[in-house]
């Protein structure tokens, strides 16, 4: 039992932390949003150089075969930072489906143009009626020769708008919410029939509503058995819940970091707000639930380890539980504790409380992952 | 980072495992599990089987019979006696008091008292609080008066634990009343059954006798009583306070309870099925396994800390653990209570020793649900440990 970070990894954190310190104050956050696509390729092709991009993947793919400490790391630091870049929609969620379901060719094919900061991806997955339920999908692929044609919409897809490469979620038999008969595909985002209508999202990212109208791909743009793709989905995406708690770990410590810094300079009544026992106590309390939070991050970062996938999924659940709750604690008693001056867009702490609700709102919010959680008989 | 234990840790558990299935008295584990009290004799046998063992004081430096294991395997030994369930040693005399004596007593007391405390053959009890004296402990005022060779000691304490079973009491006494509150304090210890010293039982809501008043008038105690320097108490109450950061959230205990509810959730019927399988109720469990898991977590961070780096400097994360680790017993003792609902009702008239149990096993469910809400009060209030927070981790 160990939860010290080895050498390598303190490394990889002063790395990334040193990057964005330089790079990513909350001014330069505003500048980035404004650019085209609302982040910055400058800042990707640092992370790019780095070698951030090529974390995950195995060394033989031209990445350094790190693990899902390493991402945590990286992902708590891009939370710490309100991040805009696509590390998650490209790295952790494309990568993703990439490591564990992609052909040597479609390795070949795709993991190159992530590594290099040249290429991103969008994980397509959303419906209408879907909500958070995974196996609920209505788009379809339909078989044409050797290849598909698909057709759906999809909504909320994040960096959907810019992405290069889209991974659709589509039903290749059965009906809308069968376990079976669901694939996953590879996209280019140019395809004929692809139609995207981006917009910024509430955390200040961007996300887009896709349509696939007759969207013909190859055979070779399967990741994995196109008709039995849900135990995919739910690996990378349970990947990709980890790696939002980690970020949410890194947005709840700045966050408090941020309101304790606040208290301590905001003077009423002649003195500093930080010395009212009231707000002593509501900061002293969102130090529990950050603690709370940061451990069951690591908890469902070490759980990649497990041998069972019924525990490794329970343990993501029981994360993004404590993870939603301890979020929405600290956003919304951080808004508070500023008080006025919270309200603003001005002002930096707002903007963390977005994120995090965002966050509890992706890939399942707390009500669903306690069911998930009470469905599996528990934890202990 | 790794979570798993090592192979030694593993057969380290399952030695301590075997230990308490093949040794706890069957009967002393049923009235844990049932949450009734224990008699003195009963938790003494154990206490006794426990040090025959050689693991009574496992965690005081190996001159004085302590074990020498890591950190991890206090861990894993705490939890599998709470888990058990086996009753934890007397902290009073293990972790409070006998640490105070071999650290900063000399060597006479160290001989007189240490092996007695360890073999339990005299039961200690705290004499910290007093009416006055809750959470502001240092304007305590029971005083201790230099006469000659002795102390006559007078005052009152207040919440003291068992003191109707204790033969030995370590006392927070004022020394001087001149110096600032912190400063005219003494660790002073003495004979329960001196000259002088009278226990009053307090009943608590919960019907039980667990804590009494003490009164001191004109007791007179020898000077070699005192441990350590005079008027430095304050100094002494502090370490005994921060020697136990991690046994404080109980992960064990609630684990073993948690069972308990389901258990018991499972006999009991709504709607035609058992209450277990209602889910509102199963909803509410699983969201007290995942707090409870994630302050496993945390403690587990303490602990592999203190491991790593010594007890030296204590990790932050540490006073989570007993606001944390005091809401969850509270809330597995309220589940409880839901789990049986209307049967909590009946009140059962027993002996302080669990003697003349008439009532079935929801009897004692309501009392402990009423006993468990000390758990946010004592050792230093919820309250308390948000002010330790707001210092020594926010710098506010």
């Amino acid at each position: 039992m160990d939860f010290d970070l080895s050498e390598e990894q303190r490394l990889l954190k002063e790395s990334i932390d040193g990057l964005l310190t330089d790079s990513y104050d909350f001014d330069a956050r505003k500048k980035y949003q404004k650019e085209k696509g609302g982040w910055s390729k400058a800042v990707w092709g640092k992370l790019a150089e780095q070698g951030l991009l090529g974390l995950p993947f195995a060394e033989a793919d031209g990445g350094f075969g790190a693990g899902a400490v390493e991402t945590m790391i990286v992902m708590e630091a891009l939370g710490k930072a309100l991040v805009l870049e696509p590390y998650l929609a490209t790295v952790v969620i494309g990568g993703g489906f990439l490591r564990h379901g992609g052909s040597a060719e479609q390795k070949a094919q795709h993991i190159p143009g992530i590594i290099d900061g040249s290429k991103t991806f969008a994980f397509a997955q959303l419906e209408k009626n879907s909500r958070y339920d995974l196996g609920d999908v209505a788009t379809t692929a339909k078989k044409k020769g050797a290849g598909w044609v698909i057709d759906g919409e999809k909504f909320v897809v994040l960096n959907g708008e810019n992405a290069d490469t889209l991974i659709v979620t589509a039903r290749t038999k059965g009906g809308q919410r069968d376990k079976s008969g669901i694939g996953v595909f590879l996209v280019p985002a140019n395809a004929k029939g692809v139609t995207r209508k981006g917009y910024p999202t509430q955390d200040g990212l961007h996300a887009a509503d896709i349509t696939f109208t007759g969207v013909e791909v190859g055979a070779d743009a399967a990741i994995g058995d196109p008709e039995n793709g849900l135990a995919l989905i739910e690996r990378v995406v349970d990947e990709a819940r980890t790696a939002m708690c980690a970020e949410a770990v890194g947005a709840m410590d700045e966050s408090l970091k941020s309101t304790v810094e606040y208290l301590k300079t905001r003077k009423q009544f002649g003195v500093a707000i930080g010395s009212f026992q009231t707000l002593q106590h509501r900061a002293a309390d969102m130090f529990v639930a950050l603690e709370q939070a940061r451990s069951m991050s690591m908890f469902a970062t070490m759980a990649a380890d497990f041998d069972s996938a019924k525990e490794r999924a329970t343990a993501v659940a029981a994360a993004k539980v404590q993870i939603g709750k301890s979020g929405k604690f600290i956003g919304q008693q951080s808004i508070q504790l500023h008080g006025g001056i919270g309200m603003t867009q001005e002002a930096k702490i707002g903007h963390y409380f977005k994120r995090l609700t965002m966050i509890e709102n992706t890939f399942g919010d707390t009500d669903y992952h306690l069911r998930r959680v009470t469905d599996a008989g528990g934890l202990v | 980072m790794d979570l798993a234990f090592s192979k030694e840790e593993i057969a380290f558990r399952e030695e301590v495992r075997a230990f308490f299935r093949d040794n706890v008295p069957p009967e002393t584990r049923r009235k844990m599990v049932e949450g009734r009290h224990l008699s003195k004799d009963e938790m003494i046998a154990w206490w006794r089987i426990l040090n025959k063992k050689g693991w009574g004081v496992s965690h005081w430096p190996k001159e004085y019979g302590g074990t020498g294991w890591t950190s991890v395997q206090h861990y894993i030994f705490n939890e599998e006696l709470q888990m058990h369930p086996a009753p934890a040693p007397l902290a009073f005399g293990v972790s409070m008091v006998g640490p105070v004596i071999y650290t900063f007593g000399n060597e006479k007391q160290k001989q007189q008292y240490l092996p007695r405390i360890a073999n339990v053959d005299d039961w200690w009890c705290q004499g910290f609080s007093e009416p006055g004296s809750g959470s502001d402990l240092a304007s305590l005022k029971t005083k201790a008066e230099r006469k000659g060779d002795k102390y006559i000691i007078n005052g009152q304490k207040t919440w003291t634990t068992l003191a109707q079973h204790a033969d030995m009491i370590f006392c927070l006494c004022r020394t001087d009343t001149n110096a600032k509150k912190q400063m005219g304090i003494s660790f002073i210890v003495f004979d329960m059954k001196s000259k002088g010293v009278t226990v009053r039982p307090i009943e608590t809501i919960d019907g039980g006798h667990e804590v009494n008043e003490v009164f001191f008038d004109d007791v007179e105690v020898p000077v070699e009583n005192l441990i350590g320097e005079e008027n430095k108490g304050w100094d002494y109450a502090k370490f005994l306070l921060g020697n136990e950061r991690t046994g404080i959230a109980r992960v064990g205990v609630s684990k073993e309870r948690l069972r308990r509810i389901k258990d018991l959730a499972s006999k009991v019927e709504s709607n035609g099925k058992p209450v277990i399988e209602d889910q509102g109720f199963r909803e509410k469990l699983a969201a007290c396994e995942i707090e409870l898991k994630a302050l496993e977590l945390t403690q587990l961070r303490v602990v592999a800390d203190e491991g790593k780096h010594g007890k030296g400097k204590p990790n932050p994360a540490s006073s989570v653990l007993k606001i944390k680790g005091s809401e969850i017993q509270q809330t597995t003792t309220e589940l409880l209570m839901e789990g049986i609902g209307p049967f909590a009702a009946p009140y059962d008239v027993h002996g302080d020793d669990g003697s003349n149990e008439t009532m079935d096993w929801t009897a004692q469910i309501a009392p402990s649900y009423f006993n468990n809400r000390k758990v946010s009060i004592y050792g230093g209030s919820n309250e308390i440990q948000r002010n330790i927070i707001t210092k020594a981790v926010l710098g506010l």
